[in-house]
C-alpha cells in the first residue's frame, strides 16, 4: 500500500529534482532536440554567483527576511487564537475576518491587493494615505539599507517589499490563528483550572502551562512557517513588477519560463540553491522529528 | 511579461474604476476575485476549437489539400474573431486552435516542438531565434507567390539565412499620441526636433498638464522610449547592432541616450514603473496629460461606443529628430504574422494556408472584423481605413527602416530579465546610470545571442 504512493514521490519529485542538478551544469535552449544539450561545469554557478550576485544574495536576503517577518506574524496568529479561544463577544465574527484571507490563494491576493490595495493611482492605500501617492508596485527604492563590501547593490527593505510582507501577514496570521485554534480547544480544561488553583497569574500559565502542551501544533507552525517562506512565490510574482522583490523562487523561474526560456541551465542552478536551503532546514527537522520519537 | 501582444490584445484591464474598490474590504475582495475568476476562464479554456468554413468555390479547397491546423493566441474576442474570418477567406480548410496569448507564448518553446501546422509568431529576432535551430519551416516558396509584401516585410520575415520563415499579416507603429483638441484649443504645434519637444513639454507644464503619460508596468512600455531615442540618436544600424549584443552597453553612445532621456524625465507622469498602459492612456483621454509614446494601440483602451468621441480625437506626431544625420528615418512598427512547422502534418494546406494569409483577401477579411491594427500587403484595402490607420500606414511607408522592438529585437531573456530592468532602475534613479550599463554590459557577456 505505501508502495506506489512512494514510487510516485520518488517518480515526480526526487526524479525531477535530480535532473535539475544535473541541468544546473549544462546549457540548453529548451528546444529539442536533447542531443543539443552541453556540459559547461560550473559555469551556470560561477555565473550566478559573480555576474547575477546582485540577483542572488538580494533573493536569498529576501529570503532571510520573510523568514524573520513569518515568525512574528506566526506569533502574532498565536496571540489573536489566545485572544479569541476566550470565548469572547464576537469571536466567531472576529475568526471569520481572519481566516477569511486563507481561503484565497496567494496568488489572489496578490492581484487583489495589486490593483485594490496598492495601485498608485487607484489604490485604497493611496486615497486614504494623506501624503503624496507612493508607488508601492513598482518602488524598488529602498527605505533602509546596509551596505556589504563585497555585494554592490545594497541589501534592503524597499517599499514594495513592505509592502509585500504586509499582504504576506494578512494571510498568514489568518492560517497560524486557525491552527492554534484548534490546539488551544485541544488543551486539557484541568490543565488551565490547576494553574488557576495554583495561582498563576494569565502570562505564567500560558508560559509554563498552555504553551508546552501545545508543542505538536508549535512543531508544525515551524514548520510551515520556515517552509513558507522559503518556497514565497505566488504573491511575489504577482506583486513585484516591474522593479521590485526578488526572492529564489522568482529567480529561478525568470530563466525557466516564458519565452526568455532559454537558460535552462541558469534556473536549475538557481533551483539548486534553493534546494540546498530547503534540504538543510528539511535535515534539521528530520532529525528533530526522530530523536523526539526515540524518547 | 515582456510580450509585445499584450499591448494589443489585453485591452480592457483598467475599466475598473477606484470608487468600485473603496467600497469596503469585502466587496472589494469579492471584485478581484471576479476578476481573477474572469482571467481564469480565458487561460482554462485553451482549445478553444473553431472551426472557420471554408467557402466550396475557393481554389484551395479544388485542390483538395485536406484540413489543416493553425494555433494561434488570437484570444481576445475582437482579434479572434477577425482571424476566423481571414482564415475563411483563404479557402482552406482549417481548424484554429486558439490559445490564451499569455500562456501561448509563455509556453511557446514547448509547443513549438509538436506545433500545429501554422503557428501565429511575430517577426524579428523572435522568430530568427527559432528559424536558427530549425525548428520553423523554410517556406521561401511560399512567398514567391506572394503579391504586394514590400522588401522591408521580406526583410523582417526572413531568417539569418536568408530563407523566409515568415508570412506577416499586419502592424502597429510606435508615435507620439495626443488629442487634437487639446492641441488645437491651447495651440500646441507639433515639435518637429528635439528642443521644440522640450519646448512644448515645458509650455504644457505652464498650462498645469502632465508633459507626458508614462507606465511601465510589465517591463516594456519604456523599452519604447529607448528604442526611439536610440533610433534617432544612433540610427536603425547601431540599434540593430546594439541588440544583436555587438556593441558595449558602456559606450558613449548608449550614455548619450540616457543622458538625452533624463533631459525629459522630469516632464513623466511620476512613478512610472509601477502603473499599466491602460492607467496611463486614461490620463491621455482626460486631457490630464499632453502626449504618450506608445503603440497606435493605445486607441483600443477606449469603448469604441461610448468613448468615441475620445478615439476620434486621437492623433500622432512621429517622435521629433534629435540628431539631424538620422532625421526621422527610422519607425518601430512591430509586425504580427504566421510560421509554419517544421515538419507539418499537411504541408501542402500549411503552405497554401500561408499563401492565403499573406494574401489581399485574407487581411482585407481581417480588417473588416477588427480596425485597430495596419495591414502588412500594400494592396490591401485601405478605403476602410480610419484616420489614423491612414497615417500609420503612410508613416510606415516612408521610414527608411523599421524596426521591431527592444524585445522583439534581440534575445528575449536578455530584454526581460536584463535590459527591462536596467531602464526600471534608471527610471527610478537616473543618477546611477553609470552602475547600471556597467550591469547591463557584464550580465550581456553571458548570452551568446545566437
Amino acid at each position: 500500500m505505501v508502495g506506489v504512493p512512494a514510487a510516485l514521490h520518488i517518480g515526480l519529485v526526487w526524479i525531477p529534482a535530480t535532473l535539475t542538478v544535473i541541468l544546473s551544469f549544462a546549457e540548453w535552449d529548451n528546444l529539442a532536440p536533447l542531443s543539443d544539450i552541453r556540459d559547461v561545469g560550473f559555469r551556470n554557478y560561477w555565473f550566478i554567483f559573480t555576474v547575477f550576485e546582485g540577483d542572488l544574495f538580494g533573493a536569498l536576503f529576501n529570503n532571510f527576511v520573510l523568514i524573520i517577518w513569518l515568525t512574528v506574524c506566526s506569533a502574532v496568529g498565536m496571540l489573536f487564537a489566545y485572544l479569541l479561544d476566550k470565548n469572547i463577544r464576537g469571536s466567531r465574527f472576529y475568526q471569520s475576518v481572519y481566516y477569511f484571507p486563507v481561503v484565497l490563494s496567494l496568488a489572489v491576493v496578490g492581484f487583489i491587493w495589486k490593483s485594490t490595495m496598492f495601485s498608485r493611482d487607484r489604490g485604497l492605500l493611496n486615497t486614504l494615505w494623506p501624503g503624496g501617492p507612493i508607488d508601492f508596485v513598482g518602488d524598488g527604492t529602498k527605505i533602509f539599507s546596509f551596505d556589504l563590501p563585497f555585494l554592490d547593490p545594497a541589501l534592503g527593505l524597499s517599499k514594495n517589499f513592505a509592502a509585500l510582507l504586509v499582504a504576506m501577514a494578512w494571510r498568514h496570521i489568518g492560517y497560524i490563528m486557525v491552527m492554534y485554534l484548534a490546539g488551544l480547544k485541544a488543551v486539557d480544561q484541568a490543565l488551565r483550572e490547576a494553574a488557576a488553583i495554583d495561582g498563576c497569574n494569565e502570562w505564567q500559565a500560558f508560559r509554563r502551562v498552555i504553551f508546552p502542551s501545545l508543542k505538536p501544533i508549535n512543531v508544525i507552525v515551524v514548520v510551515i512557517t520556515a517552509i513558507e517562506a522559503l518556497r514565497a512565490y505566488d504573491i511575489i510574482a504577482a506583486l513585484n513588477e516591474p522593479r521590485g522583490t526578488d526572492v529564489m523562487g522568482t529567480l529561478v523561474t525568470k530563466s525557466l519560463l516564458g519565452e526568455g526560456s532559454g537558460r535552462v541551465g541558469f534556473g536549475s542552478a538557481y533551483g539548486v540553491v534553493m534546494l540546498l536551503l530547503c534540504l538543510g532546514f528539511i535535515i534539521w527537522y528530520v532529525i528533530n522529528h526522530y530523536r523526539e520519537s526515540e524518547l | 511579461m515582456t510580450n509585445t501582444s499584450n499591448r494589443l490584445q489585453s485591452l480592457r484591464d483598467s475599466s475598473v474604476s477606484r470608487r468600485n474598490f473603496v467600497i469596503g474590504s469585502g466587496a472589494a475582495a469579492v471584485g478581484g476575485a471576479a476578476l481573477l475568476a474572469a482571467c481564469g476562464d480565458d487561460e482554462t479554456a485553451p482549445a478553444a476549437t473553431t472551426t472557420a468554413a471554408a467557402p466550396a468555390t475557393t481554389a484551395a479547397a479544388e485542390t483538395g489539400v485536406g484540413t489543416t491546423t493553425l494555433g494561434s493566441n488570437y484570444s481576445d474576442a475582437n482579434p479572434k474573431a477577425a482571424l476566423a474570418a481571414a482564415v475563411a477567406a483563404t479557402g482552406v480548410d482549417t481548424e484554429i486552435n486558439t490559445i490564451d496569448h499569455n500562456t501561448y507564448q509563455d509556453n511557446f518553446n514547448t509547443y513549438v516542438q509538436q506545433p500545429d501546422d501554422v503557428m501565429a509568431w511575430f517577426a524579428g529576432y523572435r522568430m530568427r531565434a527559432f528559424a536558427s535551430k530549425g525548428v520553423v519551416g523554410d517556406i521561401s516558396d511560399v512567398w514567391d507567390n506572394l503579391d504586394g509584401m514590400s522588401g522591408a516585410f521580406r526583410s523582417a520575415s526572413s531568417g539569418l539565412d536568408g530563407n523566409q520563415y515568415f508570412v506577416p499579416l499586419y502592424f502597429y507603429p510606435w508615435a507620439v499620441h495626443y488629442r487634437k483638441s487639446l492641441f488645437a484649443d491651447n495651440g500646441y504645434d507639433i515639435p518637429a526636433n528635439w528642443d521644440e519637444f522640450k519646448a512644448l513639454c515645458d509650455t504644457m507644464e505652464a498650462d498645469g498638464l502632465i508633459p507626458l503619460c508614462a507606465a511601465n508596468d510589465g517591463r516594456w512600455p519604456q523599452m519604447g522610449m529607448f528604442d526611439m531615442l536610440n533610433l534617432r540618436i544612433n540610427g536603425y544600424d547601431f540599434h540593430v547592432s546594439l541588440m544583436g549584443g555587438r556593441e558595449d552597453w558602456e559606450d558613449a553612445r548608449v550614455q548619450n541616450v540616457f543622458s538625452t532621456w533624463e533631459e525629459i524625465l522630469p516632464y513623466y507622469q511620476p512613478d512610472a514603473n509601477g502603473r499599466t498602459w491602460q492607467d496611463a492612456a486614461n490620463n491621455l483621454g482626460d486631457k490630464s496629460a499632453g502626449m504618450y509614446l506608445l503603440g497606435t494601440f493605445v486607441v483600443s483602451n477606449f469603448d469604441r461606443e461610448a468613448q468615441a468621441d475620445i478615439i476620434d480625437d486621437i492623433d500622432f506626431f512621429l517622435f521629433p529628430e534629435v540628431n539631424p544625420e538620422h532625421g526621422q528615418d527610422a519607425i518601430e512598427a512591430p509586425i504580427d504574422g504566421f510560421m509554419m512547422a517544421a515538419e507539418p502534418a499537411n504541408e501542402a494546406g500549411a503552405k497554401a494556408l500561408l499563401t492565403g494569409l499573406g494574401s489581399v483577401e485574407a487581411i482585407d477579411a481581417y480588417l473588416s472584423v477588427d480596425p485597430a491594427v495596419v495591414a502588412a500587403n500594400s494592396n490591401a484595402d485601405t478605403s476602410g481605413y480610419n484616420a489614423l490607420q491612414r497615417k500609420s500606414a503612410e508613416a510606415v511607408a516612408t521610414a527608411s527602416y523599421i524596426a521591431q522592438f527592444l524585445d522583439r529585437d534581440t534575445d528575449p531573456d536578455f530584454a526581460a530579465n536584463v535590459v527591462g530592468v536596467g531602464i526600471a532602475d534608471f527610471l527610478a534613479t537616473p543618477g546611477s546610470i553609470g552602475t547600471i550599463l556597467a550591469d547591463i554590459e557584464a550580465k550581456k557577456q553571458t548570452f551568446t545571442f545566437e
